[in-house]
């Protein structure tokens, strides 16, 4: 893998983190109903750090879990190397309220797909709101998100790396070559 | 770590690291089983046979629920009424229900190394619930599971294991697994109970309990098999429970904290009383639930070792 180059550093990272956060507030006209759901790993810290970020601006706390996909995957007979079953966290009641899902980077859409089903099992919100900190475009099923921190236009030959501090031991966006 | 074996055999065959990855996945299964619709779509057209050539009404219905949770078919097979009957052979039963292109095996047979015997013969996989006195794996995983849920760790734990050693998979599992973790092993029973030559695991045996109490911070406790037996070569079951059974009395004088497992079916009254089957230190029933998220686990594994083969 080739580095190409750094596309957020870490205060970038938190002026879209920020940005989302005030979306999601006015979007929802407030946090009543509000919970927010990562998807492992990396979209866990960032849905974090959005309701940490809404707690500063409105006083509220909203309900804050954690999603794992690998059981829903599409892929997963095809999967290369073995995905590691890591552990759900949702220890409220997703019925009637509105959800926003958050995952690191949008790309495919299939692991949106996997969430979705995902989180249908677990009861029936009263809608679903899509938070990605990059979309980097390429879609393969009909998905779009309601809120962006940054639109980064790849090519299929590239990947795209979130570092977290939580999980990285740095805040930066990254774009590399496939060799 | 990856997980590359098709079957579940027994936990001798495996590695600390291996053990560890189960356990691991097993905590996340657990989640499952607690939402409101528990079901996922893992195994979602994949088929599960229980064969079964001993009666089990525990094991075999926590797999089929296991198989069921992740959303695979499940087909029981109780030998009785089958073809067996008719004096099929046991590799001949196997090609068949590979040839109706099931995906798993989990059987439970009354002799040592059948399990070992047909995964070697059949390209799907197997698993292990129970092979004669040689090893119960999915069992020994749930008991450590618990074990390591309720103290934390499983290294440096001082484990007794108290009753009929001698014919005991469920022992022998429990021991291939707690040492290899680290944990310290003592098996306590009547002499005539304790297998020669065990002590080539790493275990410690003892005929005292009193003695083996003052430092075990737990008991597993594996059944006695008596209706394996004829009573005969068996002290005389008032005896035994004199001598080796869990009273109240006994966990009193024993070390703080002690908890109490046993793999049902309970013989209350000759291996433990009923105080101490219901009382604060079981932990009988949550090994139930444990068992559960262990099956989901091994046949997850299992199924994503063989599909990555092809």
């Amino acid at each position: 893998m080739k580095e190409k180059a750094k596309l957020l550093d870490q205060e970038g990272i938190n002026r879209a983190i920020t940005r989302i956060a005030h979306e999601i507030i006015e979007k929802n006209k407030g946090t009543a109903g509000l919970c927010i759901v990562g998807i492992r790993n990396r979209g866990v810290y960032i849905a974090q750090r959005i309701s940490e970020c809404i707690k500063k601006i409105e006083g509220t706390n909203i309900a804050a879990g954690a999603l794992d996909i690998t059981l829903y995957r599409d892929d997963l007979a095809l999967a290369s190397g073995q995905p590691l079953v890591r552990k759900t966290e949702i220890d409220f009641d997703i019925n009637d309220k509105n959800l926003v899902l958050v995952d690191d980077v949008l790309y495919t859409g299939r692991t949106i797909r996997a969430a979705l089903d995902a989180l249908i099992d677990f009861g029936r919100p009263k809608s679903i709101q899509l938070a990605v900190l990059v979309d980097r475009g390429h879609r393969e099923l009909p998905i779009r998100a309601d809120f962006v921190g940054k639109n980064i236009p790849t090519s299929k030959k590239e990947s795209v790396e979130v570092r977290l501090q939580e999980s990285d031991g740095s805040d930066e966006v990254l774009i590399a070559e496939k060799e | 770590m990856l997980w590359t074996k098709k079957d579940l055999l027994g936990l001798e065959y495996l590695t600390a690291g291996e053990i560890e990855l189960i356990l691991a996945t097993a905590e996340s299964f657990k989640e499952v089983s607690t939402r409101e619709i528990k079901k996922v779509p893992a195994l979602r057209g994949k088929t599960a046979v229980n064969l079964f050539y001993e009666p089990s009404t525990r094991t075999r219905v926590s797999f089929e629920v296991a198989a069921k949770r992740l959303s695979a078919d499940v087909i029981n097979i109780a030998t009785e009424t089958s073809s067996v009957r008719k004096g099929e052979t046991l590799i001949d039963t196997g090609k068949n229900i590979q040839a109706l292109k099931a995906d798993i095996i989990i059987m439970r047979h009354n002799c040592s190394g059948a399990a070992n015997i047909l995964a070697r013969s059949l390209d799907i996989s197997v698993v292990n619930a129970g092979d004669g006195w040689h090893e119960h794996p999915t069992q020994a995983l749930l008991d450590i599971f618990t074990l390591k849920e309720k103290l934390g760790k499983i290294k440096g734990l001082n484990v007794a294991i108290v009753g009929d050693i001698a014919h005991s998979r469920v022992a022998r599992s429990n021991i291939w697994g707690l040492t290899k973790l680290g944990a310290k092993v003592t098996l306590c029973a009547p002499e005539m109970l304790l297998p020669p030559g065990i002590e080539i695991t790493g275990a410690k045996t003892s005929t005292n309990i009193d003695e083996v109490f003052q430092t075990a911070s737990l008991k597993n406790y594996p059944h006695r098999h008596f209706e394996k037996h004829g009573h005969e070569s068996f002290p005389a079951q008032l005896d035994y429970f004199k001598r080796f059974g869990i009273t109240e009395e006994r966990l009193a004088k024993a070390k703080k904290g002690i908890i109490v497992m046993h793999p049902g079916p309970i013989n209350r009254g000759i291996e433990m009383s009923s105080g101490v089957a219901d009382g604060e230190s079981s932990v009988i029933l949550e090994q139930v639930t444990n068992g559960i998220a262990i099956r989901m686990a091994v046949l997850f594994l299992v199924n994503q070792a063989r599909e990555a083969r092809r």
